[in-house]
């Protein structure tokens, strides 16, 4: 039975593409449905995704083969936050100091909660430096990790489990805590969860979208110099 | 011929910033050189509106699916994860919330501070 799934999926490239948007469809629907947080729809996508590999036991070389050809345009797409900055210049020229704020809070206070629970548990430093990256974009996150002698293998799963985190928490935070301002929305979800995150900025506003990839962008390149210097801390 | 258009402005533009990449030695990806690139594009007139929206709002709107591939990849890297899953699952989830919660409000307060200064000169 592996062998006849495998050999039949090496001669598909579309079961990936197929797969994510009817499970990420499904989650749509099943969000719509029951209106809780955990039913994000790229979580249902991710967690149906994986448990589909494991049952059916796909070989994830198979499977990676496929997948990445959705993801290539993933360089393209990001490059179109740009579109949406541009679209909202004056909304960033007059909110251009609250946004610099935001931002350099978010990463100083993120990487020095690492800091301390990586003291608490005493985790050892390559495991510390793998945490460091963990609310930037993918590709700049792996790049910080190896650079100051982390694991990249490791880094990239809590990136994903933040961005999925940010991605689902993201509404129900800025309710709770009566964030009103489209800005500060858009810099708390894209300084805090990437691209993933920005993903539901995008959904939430307009304003909100366009902040949020600026803010996800800004957060990255100023990540590298702030987690060279954490890295030498422990 | 509008689509290609479009399509080939922004591949064109990624592709700028996958080369900016490879010759500056930082670990910052294309797309973000790119990101930038078509904002000062369009900033500077060098390219209009119209010419990238309709392909550049599609591309956004399917990006979400282009997540699922690489969350898919825990399943490769289970095994260097399992032993500290459970700190390194406390901490990430603790720092993205936290994270989410102190900068909205922190920018929130800023935003309206500011605010209010504007409508005191005003008044004044």
């Amino acid at each position: 039975m592996h062998e006849i799934i495998n050999d039949y999926l090496g001669h598909s490239t579309y079961f990936a593409i197929v797969m994510s948007v009817a499970y990420y469809m499904l989650g749509i629907v099943l969000k719509r449905k029951f209106k809780l947080a955990i039913f994000s729809p790229l979580i249902v996508a991710s967690v149906l995704t994986i448990v589909t590999i494991v049952i059916f036991d796909i070989d994830m070389e198979i499977y990676n083969k496929a997948g990445n050809y959705i993801s290539f345009m993933l360089t393209a797409a990001t490059v179109c936050y740009g579109i949406l900055l541009y679209e909202q210049l004056e909304i960033l020229k007059s909110n251009f100091k609250a946004i610099t704020i935001g931002i350099l809070t978010g990463i100083v206070i993120t990487m020095f909660i690492i800091l301390g629970f990586s003291i608490l548990f005493r985790l050892p430093h390559d495991q510390y430096v793998s945490l460091l990256p963990k609310n930037i974009t993918t590709a700049i996150g792996l790049g910080i990790s190896e650079a100051n002698g982390g694991y990249p293998s490791i880094t990239i799963v809590w990136i994903l489990i933040t961005g999925n985190l940010g991605n689902a928490i993201a509404e129900p935070v800025i309710r709770l805590f009566k964030i009103e301002e489209p800005v500060a929305r858009g810099v708390a979800i894209g300084s805090s969860s990437h691209a993933v995150g920005t993903a539901k900025a995008l959904e939430i506003g307009a304003v909100e979208g366009a902040i949020s990839g600026l803010s996800l962008a800004v957060t990255g390149i100023l990540s590298v110099v702030v987690a060279a210097v954490f890295a030498q801390l422990y | 011929m509008k689509y290609l258009k479009q399509l080939l402005i922004i591949t064109f533009i990624a592709m700028i910033g996958e080369t900016l990449n490879y010759f500056i030695p930082l670990p910052v990806p294309g797309s973000i050189y790119g990101l930038v690139l078509i904002f000062l594009a369009l900033n500077f007139k060098i390219i209009r509106l119209d010419q990238v929206s309709t392909t550049g709002k599609y591309l956004l709107e399917i990006m979400p699916i282009m997540f699922v591939p690489p969350a898919a990849k825990l399943v490769s890297s289970w095994d260097m994860v399992k032993g500290v899953l459970l700190q390194g699952t406390f901490i990430t989830c603790f720092t993205t919330v936290a994270g989410m919660v102190v900068v909205g409000m922190v920018t929130q307060a800023v935003i309206r501070r500011d605010k209010r200064k504007e409508a005191e000169k005003c008044t004044k």
